[in-house]
């Protein structure tokens, strides 16, 4: 048989049909909702006299419009509220599972599926939010869908889709001290832009990308979108099968041995044919931090912003704007900046390693008494986990304080927003203008780079720690 | 349910000769928290057409009195970011039905095929061309032709042929959408769930 890539062999198990000189009908395993993106598809079902298809195949959670304090209060917003309490009623309206707020399993839609063991090798997986790709790094394909989609899904279980081009991007040997997964996926953007995956669906091998825990991995996956990639995956290995088994939802027992025989023949063959093959190398890779308006404009921490002629001409226009708006200037350095917030949370780095490392790194430490710092756990579970850990403990002894878990800074949909004109290094996935809210300055970093800046107000180097 | 149908349409252009131009300032998270789809043009370019205390910005386009019609044309990456639907339907609210780039993110594509709004994906050389014209002569007729996958300026510019789907072309002549075609096969797909053995 041809050879195959782990793209291609999940893919093809999933075409229900194929319309001719059109897209495949492509069968979705599993499809998670939240507040934000569903209302308008579930009201079109109505319109149409339609009803959801496999109600069970999709499961719900709120957490892009909930606040982080009070959390077991009415939400005061009134908006946010009658969005919650919509997904609320469609859920109940249609036999859909909700963990709502002050569910235990409540949290970020991309947290929640692979602690709870939902989110698996070889699925098809899709949500109504760009970064539904973090699932990828469980080894299926996962992909980020409209409202009109999520619509399609919950009408027919399927979705209408023209099969993406195949990318390998491989990082080879080692991550030096202080260089995280996230650095890796910052550092790979910058190199090829936030156009540069268009039209590819991405697997990401390679020495560096095996050496990872399962979560960093899904630091990695779910960044994907921010090079334009319809999704990012990794191959599953021995890592991810550790990871999974024993979790709420995860085979177990005859299923689960015969569902790892499965798991083990998804990976690519060796000789698979890529349409795009990037290779880079670990050890280059240092600290990353953005200083611009896209997850593009990234450089080393100790680095500097390029000068304008350094920038493509037709493309210089746009590079002066977003240093306008970030009020730097093209060459300065990086390192020293001062900053007044930092933001430790999302779909990009709000599981509990993320919250082991910043503790463990400002444990002893003090946070700099001009910085705002907002930890913002990605679920109810690393919620109760970092208690447990006595995370939390370390991390109010160094000064910080852990809020309730929800998408948050990430992109201020709730009262959590950086005032016009601060400075934010922020864990989260987008340093869009306004994207922590209006006139925000957002600089996306690692955790550790993060932790290094909360302790002195300022860039750091998370090394010089070290 | 019908989409709006799409044909041939000619009118002025909106110029914005942004690189990048993301779905968060296309439509800020803030405005995302209505459950109905109308209303998102009011919306539309929210912190760059206005300022924090509701003005509208002069220097902003869509301000610009020089400048309308149902055409925005724009800078490469158009649309990137978030899955957001509600960027393609605060421009096909604010009265826009085709939007000219010389890429697109692959979310935004879709979403706007989904709802009527048609990405034209033109070559760096004619869109740099297209908006020194329309700066030049804000006057400038442009025809969009779906059937002939072809944007030209009138009467006798440049003009240039843009790709498509077959299929979404199709929807989009026709005015079908997705999820009738989906509704369709369902049969055809409960057969499929019954018929593998998936592991």
């Amino acid at each position: 048989m041809e050879s195959r890539t782990i793209f291609d062999k999940i893919w093809d198990k999933h075409v229900v049909q194929t319309v001719p000189n059109g897209p495949d009908v492509l069968y979705i395993d599993r499809h998670f909702i939240h507040e934000v993106t569903s209302p308008q598809a579930f009201a079109g079902l109505k319109q149409r006299g339609a009803s959801v298809f496999r109600p069970g195949n999709t499961l719900a959670t709120a957490d892009h419009n909930v606040p982080t304090i009070d959390q077991h209060l009415t939400i005061h917003e009134e908006l946010s509220r009658v969005q919650v309490e919509k997904l609320k009623s469609n859920c109940q309206e249609n036999g859909i599972q909700l963990y709502g707020l002050n569910n235990p399993y409540n949290g970020i839609v991309h947290v929640i599926g692979p602690e709870l063991g939902i989110t698996q090798p070889g699925m098809t997986i899709v949500c109504g939010d760009s970064h539904t790709s973090t699932h990828g790094a469980l080894g299926n394909i996962a992909f980020g869908i409209g409202t009109s989609e999520v619509e399609m899904v919950l009408a027919s279980q399927c979705l209408m889709q023209s099969k993406p081009k195949r990318m390998r991007i491989n990082v080879e040997g080692e991550l030096r001290k202080g260089v995280t997964s996230k650095d890796i996926i910052l550092y790979i953007i910058s190199k090829i832009s936030t156009g540069g995956g268009t039209g590819y669906f991405v697997e990401y091998a390679g020495s560096a990308i095996r050496s990872l825990s399962m979560e960093a991995r899904m630091t990695i996956c779910n960044m994907s979108i921010e090079m334009g990639a319809r999704g990012g995956l990794i191959a599953p290995d021995e890592v991810t099968f550790e990871y999974i088994k024993g979790r709420e939802f995860a085979p177990s027992g005859e299923m689960w041995e015969k569902k790892v025989e499965y798991w083990r023949t998804l990976p690519s063959d060796p000789d698979a044919l890529f349409d795009k093959e990037l290779h880079f190398d670990a050890s280059d890779i240092d600290p990353m931090i953005t200083y611009g308006t896209n997850p593009g404009m990234g450089t080393g921490v100790t680095g500097r912003i390029p000068t304008a002629e350094e920038v493509d001409a037709a493309s210089r226009k746009s590079f002066m704007k977003s240093l306008q708006y970030m009020g730097f200037s093209p060459g300065e350095e990086m390192s020293g900046k001062k900053v007044d917030y930092v933001f430790v949370g999302s779909c990009t780095n709000g599981r509990i390693e993320d919250l082991r490392s910043f503790a463990s790194f400002v444990k002893g430490k003090k946070k700099a008494d001009d910085v705002t710092v907002w930890i913002v756990p990605g679920s109810k579970q690393v919620e109760r986990q970092a208690e447990e850990e006595g995370l939390r403990q370390i991390l109010e002894n160094a000064g910080f304080e852990m809020r309730q878990p929800g998408c948050s800074a990430c992109l201020a949909m709730n009262e959590d927003k950086i005032p016009e004109g601060m400075y934010a290094v922020s864990t989260s996935n987008r340093n869009f203008e306004g994207r922590q809210g209006p006139g925000a300055r957002t600089m996306l970093a690692s955790p550790l780079t993060a932790a290094a800046t909360a302790l002195n107000g300022r860039i750091t180097d998370p090394r010089t720690f070290l | 349910m019908p989409i709006e149908k799409f044909t041939t349409l000619v009118s002025t252009c909106v110029p914005l000769p942004i690189e990048n131009v993301d779905t968060d300032q296309i439509i800020p998270a803030r405005f995302l928290k209505a459950t109905t789809r109308e209303g998102f043009g009011e919306n539309l370019f929210r912190d760059w057409r206005y300022d924090k205390t509701g003005m509208a910005k002069k220097d902003f386009v869509l301000n610009n009195d020089r400048y309308g019609g149902q055409i925005l044309v724009t800078g490469k990456n158009f649309g990137s970011g978030s899955s957001r639907e509600h960027a393609a339907w605060a421009i096909k609210d604010y009265g826009f039905r085709v939007v000219v780039s010389s890429f697109f993110a692959d979310i935004f594509k879709n979403n706007s095929l989904n709802n009527g709004l048609l990405p034209v994906q033109v070559s760096e050389d004619f869109l740099s061309g297209l908006l020194e014209m329309i700066e030049a002569d804000p006057s400038l007729q442009v025809q969009v032709d779906l059937e002939n996958q072809k944007i030209s300026v009138l009467p006798d510019g440049p003009e240039e042929d843009f790709d498509i789907n077959p299929y979404k072309k199709n929807c989009l002549l026709q005015g079908y959408d997705d999820i009738d075609y989906l509704l369709s096969i369902k049969d055809k797909i409960t057969w499929w769930e019954n018929s593998k053995s998936r592991v």
